[in-house]
């Protein structure tokens, strides 16, 4: 009983006039500290840059790297980044959009309203990269995004050519070179010229499979184009499409699927003895365990390579190379490398150097700095003021596309080999692109 | 002939949709159970499927000795542990519980396994095929997985009226209370249909593990071709379920066939169509 009421005296024992001697001692402290030689390494307040990513939810396999990438980048910021004449920790606050565009809006807000970041970075699918953009042009708050076609990012956001965007820039390829790239790479092979496409009744594949998409580029550079239409992106049974297939006696098929729907269509195909040259399903095998999970069947499926371990890149934050960073992520997580890797590492290798060029930490001089980038990165060369095919608009940097086909691995059960490079001949070829082989 | 195409490779198609429903329909038939997690539950099970094939080197179909004894032992304490103390509030607890649940599965799995897609071997079995005339070629794995979904449901139908237990989940399924009344532990009986039920969920989870990818994001697609397959069933009778799958899996192929964007709406434009001719399904069962 006793101890119960001494319990509760306690928090009151802290009355008001106390409370104002204990803050008036701490604040007098702390006008002391401000005035001598500053002992800590950084005077200066730390710079915040947000960081928007799927780390879970239906596209978290594009966020799964993202704990390996910012503990390299950490420990390449440890010195700070110097602005002027003062040196400023950095401090990157990750935040999870839970692959919902949503979210990855409402917590873009929470940064840059709480948390009130210098510098935005996001990236992986218009569902992240979208919604965070249109946050920081709202707001004001420079902004860099990547993982993301450009044109979604873009025409997705309402952007206007003419005018473009004055916070938000953006790194990656285009619709046109997927489109460019698997046509020129089919050509290297003899085929009797006729292809099938089939996309998702989704965002992505009515894009694709549009007026401006897939099919006429593909006409034009000579090939006979039977549209199969779009499917639901739940689909369960292509038997419907197989027989439309089989009837136009198609060399290449080519569609958007989703992972789960292609492992159906593919079986399928085996099933209803279908078997075409070249079969390009991009993202359904972007991740080198969607091939795995189609067992023997994954081997010679083709598909556009954003980014591998051979690229001829290396950061110009980390110094390392392409194929450095990929040992490191394998030998941290004991997991091949994947595509948006590359591309995670190198969206904060530009903000940084972006912030270590600017005049100050003012959003205009940032984005200033972001318009003046020319820098090297992970992923190749970044920059937004070369105009020409490199620059379509001013707020977007295209980034080199080339052909690759899964093939028999050698650590891992497939590895992605870079097939065709004409588009970027700088980026080296690791085998000839080869018809599927059926057994 | 082409029609006859259509129609044999929907059905193959609908014994899948019906092999995902038997759990579905068992909770919904005996116990009244809503359960939003069973696509969630579906997943589970092929992981848990994955990692007995990964842990001990069997083949999937061979897996199903060890998956099906630890889900039916998972079924049981599910529902003794938590689902039984959700029904007596009227539909929404259960509802609520099972939501909660299906959330929890999906972010569990996506803990411990990553977001990447698998997929469970089976080998050659998988794309053989068996050609009839007239061009029409059949996969050997559908017929299997029809095949186990009939089977299934005969199983269950001779449980249910040839034994001493079926009687008393019939009797539990009518009426509860005087059931227990009657001397029936529905506690102990409601875990047993739960775990009869992830029996069944389990065997199709495999079945589905070795057809398509899955990932922990894939559930939440299952459930509604399971609750649309049971509506249009008849609650509470399993050889409804089977034609209610069918159902689904004819009207998809038929919508698939005519254009490939109207395949799933099909199905969904068939189930309410029966929905507004026969309100309580084709075979309704139970009385409520």
């Amino acid at each position: 009983m006793d101890s119960k009421a001494k319990g509760r005296t306690t928090p009151r024992g802290i009355g008001r006039r106390k409370f104002l001697k204990y803050s008036a001692g701490t604040a007098a402290a702390g006008a002391i500290a401000a005035t001598l030689p500053a002992p800590a390494v950084f005077a200066a307040r730390p710079i915040k840059i947000g960081m928007v990513s799927p780390e879970t939810g239906p596209i978290a396999a594009f966020g799964e790297a993202d704990r390996f990438v910012l503990e390299g980048i950490n420990k390449a910021l440890k010195g700070g980044i110097k602005i002027g004449s003062q040196t400023h920790p950095v401090e990157i606050i990750y935040k999870d959009s839970q692959s919902n565009p949503n979210r990855a809006s409402e917590v873009a807000a929470q940064l840059i309203n709480n948390d009130r970041v210098d510098l935005m970075v996001a990236s992986s699918t218009s569902d992240t990269c979208n919604p965070v953009s249109d946050q920081c042009e709202l707001n004001g708050v420079p902004c860099i995004t990547s993982d993301d076609p450009w044109q979604a990012w873009f025409f997705g956001r309402r952007g206007n050519p003419a005018e473009g965007f004055e916070y938000t820039y953006h790194f990656f390829w285009g619709f046109d070179q997927v489109a460019t790239t698997f046509a020129d790479m089919w050509k290297t092979m003899p085929t009797n010229n006729i292809v099938c496409t089939m996309f998702t009744n989704d965002p992505d594949g009515i894009a694709a499979n549009g007026d401006h998409g897939m099919p006429p580029l593909f006409r034009s550079k000579g090939f006979d184009v039977r549209q199969l239409g779009l499917y639901p992106p739940l689909s369960d049974d292509f038997s419907a499409q197989i027989r439309e297939l089989k009837k136009n006696d198609a060399d290449i098929a080519c569609g958007i699927f989703n992972p789960p729907q292609f492992a159906t269509f593919w079986t399928q195909c085996a099933q209803q003895g279908y078997q075409p040259k070249i079969m390009t399903p991009p993202k359904a095998i972007l991740f080198p365990t969607a091939v795995e999970a189609l067992g023997p069947r994954g081997e010679g499926t083709s598909t556009e390579v954003w980014w591998s371990h051979h690229h001829p890149f290396q950061s110009g934050l980390t110094g390392e190379t392409a194929q450095e960073f990929c040992d490191a992520y394998t030998a941290a997580t004991g997991k091949q490398w994947t595509q948006p890797i590359g591309f995670k590492h190198a969206n904060i290798e530009v903000a940084v150097d972006v912030l270590k060029r600017s005049a100050s930490l003012k959003p205009e001089d940032i984005v200033e700095a972001i318009a003046d980038t020319d820098y090297k990165s992970l992923v190749g060369p970044v920059t937004w003021k070369g105009g020409g095919p490199k620059n379509p608009i001013k707020n977007v940097c295209t980034t080199p596309l080339v052909g690759g086909q899964w093939k028999k691995g050698e650590k891992f059960p497939f590895d992605l080999h870079i097939v065709y490079n004409g588009s970027a001949p700088e980026i080296p070829l690791d085998s000839a692109f080869e018809p599927i082989k059926y057994s | 002939m082409e029609w006859l195409n259509v129609l044999i490779q929907g059905s193959l198609l609908g014994g899948l949709y019906a092999l995902f429903a038997i759990g579905l329909s068992l909770s919904f038939g005996i116990m009244r159970l809503v359960n939003i997690a069973h696509g969630d539950l579906i997943v589970l099970c092929a992981y848990v499927a994955l990692i007995v094939v990964q842990g001990t080197g069997l083949d999937p179909v061979s897996s199903l000795i060890i998956v099906l004894p630890v889900m039916f032992v998972a079924g049981y304490l599910l529902q003794r542990g938590l689902l039984n103390f959700t029904l007596e509030g009227g539909l929404l607890p259960p509802l609520l519980v099972t939501f909660g649940i299906s959330v929890i599965i999906q972010n569990a799995l996506l803990l411990g396994f990553g977001a990447y897609t698998h997929r469970l071997q089976q080998g050659a079995i998988e794309t053989q095929s068996l050609v009839l005339p007239g061009d029409i070629a059949i996969g050997v794995y559908p017929v299997i997985i029809f095949a186990v979904a009939v089977l299934s449901i005969a199983g269950l139908q001779l449980l249910f009226f040839k034994t001493k237990i079926g009687r008393a989940f019939r009797a539990a399924s009518d009426d509860a209370d005087t059931a227990e009344l009657m001397g029936i532990n529905k506690r102990h009986l409601f875990a047993l249909a739960m775990a009869i039920a992830m029996i069944f969920t389990a065997l199709a989870a495999v079945l589905f593990a070795i057809r398509t990818n899955f990932d922990p994001a894939s559930g939440p697609t299952r459930l509604i071709l399971a609750f649309e397959a049971v509506i249009i069933g008849g609650l509470g009778s399993m050889w409804g379920t089977l034609i209610g799958g069918m159902i689904l899996g004819i009207a998809q192929a038929v919508g698939a066939a005519l254009s490939p964007t109207w395949q799933i709406l099909a199905g969904h434009l068939a189930f309410l169509v029966i929905l507004i001719i026969l309100p309580s399904g084709l075979f309704p069962r139970t009385r409520d």
